[in-house]
């Protein structure tokens, strides 16, 4: 079997796939990656299913050594890799890819045609790293196997995706009807405190509400304001369950750009209407089926 | 019951705002209801009175996916006599397994040993699995055990760590960090991947402390 080795790990790298579904009601809760549009185009560019697994590196990335001959893509952020963005490329064996520092955003990827192979713990090769379930980061030395199965040719022309800026598109929690409008009023910015688990905003105190709160179960980027009013949005591999109340949930198509702040980064947030997050999702869905 | 959007991909069912059983039943009819899932449907995540359902907005719709838990609310209950699970845990109460014996002793104003007695003679209703993987929410713990958390949580707390967190009682089912006072240990693994199921406990079983005598 082929493999790659790994000369450096980068910050913190992992094996990531879509996640791992059908637990939650067991307290597992779905990890996978943290942008995950980025790890399907990559997987779609090099001809992988789009759930195969692939590489997540964060902050700083790594250094790889193939083997064997490979078709590999980089996608997400721009972390000085050796080879271009959005793109599947061909490599020689003995080839070695290098990743640097991020330039922008907080993640890329590197998807590899065949898909990483590792044991998958309930259904999924995701790594999640509070529990351990799934593995650990990559380390100095480890050596990872190329699997065998990819479906189609791999596409070697492909524009970048549009670029995502302005707030983040959020619909309403469950607990929406507590709050006034504090969330939408002012700029909050991501601290250092942010992890796969959340990303914890500091920023204007938001009011407690008065309302008595059960625990209940939450929701991939729910917007959550403990009592000290800093809000935490829930990331993937957030618990599955909380006692704290949720004025907003940011949107489906926004979860890949929550998967690229980095600490200091400015967030705001605006209200859409249920019918236009899921609009929004449609077009980056075309979007990455354009890659087909 | 309540139905509401959570999110662009989630629902949520409330049966009220109260721990009550009741509410509890009403959890497990949905589980059970929703346990052949149809296609796009992810995830449940039970809790004291609800259900938040997870489903991938590209196959199914709000919409749908209400349709289908009233649909399934509608139905009786598939097993509606069946007894629950009563499971015991062996625990090493005290010592090194349990470092803050002493001090839940010291803030109830009982004896150590009461503490223990009073902790495992009480039965316990797992009411849902959630927070880490394997976790019980468990009810039931007599009101005189209850102790405040720890002023500053602990890094490191073992799984299989019984503890008492205020009015509630359970035990770490991974290793992780906590603020719960411990007041002993268990050998059973509540979480194994490799297991199947990998939770040891499910919610709606009855549980019972079974204090171990140091070997």
């Amino acid at each position: 079997m082929s493999a790659i080795r790994v000369i450096e790990p980068g910050f913190q790298t992992t094996v990531q796939d879509l996640g791992r579904f059908g637990y939650a009601h067991l307290g597992v809760s779905a990890s996978g990656a943290a942008d995950a549009f980025a790890l399907r185009a990559g997987n779609l560019l090099v001809g992988n299913t789009e759930n195969a697994p692939a590489l997540e590196m964060t902050l700083v990335g790594g250094v790889f050594e193939f083997e064997d001959p490979a078709v590999v893509a980089l996608t997400g952020s721009d972390f000085g890799g050796s080879i271009p963005l959005w793109t599947a490329v061909g490599l020689q064996a003995g080839s070695t890819l290098r990743c640097g520092p991020c330039r922008s955003g907080a993640r890329c990827y590197l998807a590899v045609q065949g898909g990483i192979h590792t044991p998958k713990v309930l259904g999924s090769a995701s790594t999640h790293l509070l529990t351990g379930l799934g593995g650990r980061p990559l380390r100095e030395g480890d050596r990872l196997d190329i699997g065998a199965q990819s479906i189609r040719r791999p596409r070697t022309h492909s524009a970048p995706p549009p670029e995502q800026t302005g707030p983040l598109r959020v619909t309403a929690g469950p607990q929406a009807d507590w709050f006034r409008d504090e969330l939408y009023e002012e700029a909050y910015e991501i601290t250092e405190a942010s992890n796969r688990m959340g990303l914890r905003l500091r920023g204007p105190a938001i009011p407690s509400p008065p309302g008595h709160m059960l625990t209940e179960g939450v929701s991939l980027g729910a917007v959550q304001v403990p009592p000290d009013g800093q809000p935490i949005i829930l990331f993937v591999e957030h618990q599955t369950t909380g006692g704290y109340p949720k004025p907003a949930n940011v949107i489906s198509a926004d979860f890949s750009r929550l998967g690229q702040l980095r600490p200091r980064d400015p967030v705001r947030f605006e209200r859409v209407t249920m019918e236009q997050a899921l609009d929004l999702l449609r077009r980056q869905e075309e979007w990455l089926y354009s890659l087909l | 019951m309540d139905i509401r959007p959570a999110s662009d991909r989630s629902l949520l069912v409330s049966f009220g705002s109260e721990i009550s059983l009741e509410a509890h039943r009403r959890v497990l009819h949905l589980l059970a209801g929703l346990e052949r899932r149809p296609a796009g449907l992810l995830n449940l995540h039970p809790a004291f009175a609800s259900v938040l359902i997870d489903f991938d907005p590209r196959r199914l719709s709000h919409v749908q996916v209400e349709a289908l838990v009233r649909e399934r609310m509608a139905a009786a209950p598939l097993q509606p006599q069946a007894s629950p699970r009563a499971i015991d845990i062996p625990v090493r109460y005290g010592g090194d397994a349990g470092p803050d014996l002493a001090e839940v002793a010291r803030h109830t104003g009982l004896a150590p040993e009461r503490v223990i007695e009073l902790h495992a003679s009480a039965g316990y209703l797992v009411y849902f699995l959630g927070f880490a993987p394997g976790f019980p929410y468990l009810g039931g713990m007599p009101a005189e055990l209850a102790t405040p958390r720890l002023p500053a949580p602990r890094k490191h707390v073992p799984a299989g760590s019984v503890a008492i967190g205020g009015s509630q009682t359970g035990i770490y089912s991974v290793d992780s960090p906590g603020g719960w006072r411990i007041i002993g240990r268990t050998y059973l693994r509540l979480f194994n991947p490799e297991s199947t199921p990998p939770a040891l406990l499910s919610a709606g079983d009855r549980v019972h402390f079974i204090p171990q005598r140091d070997s």
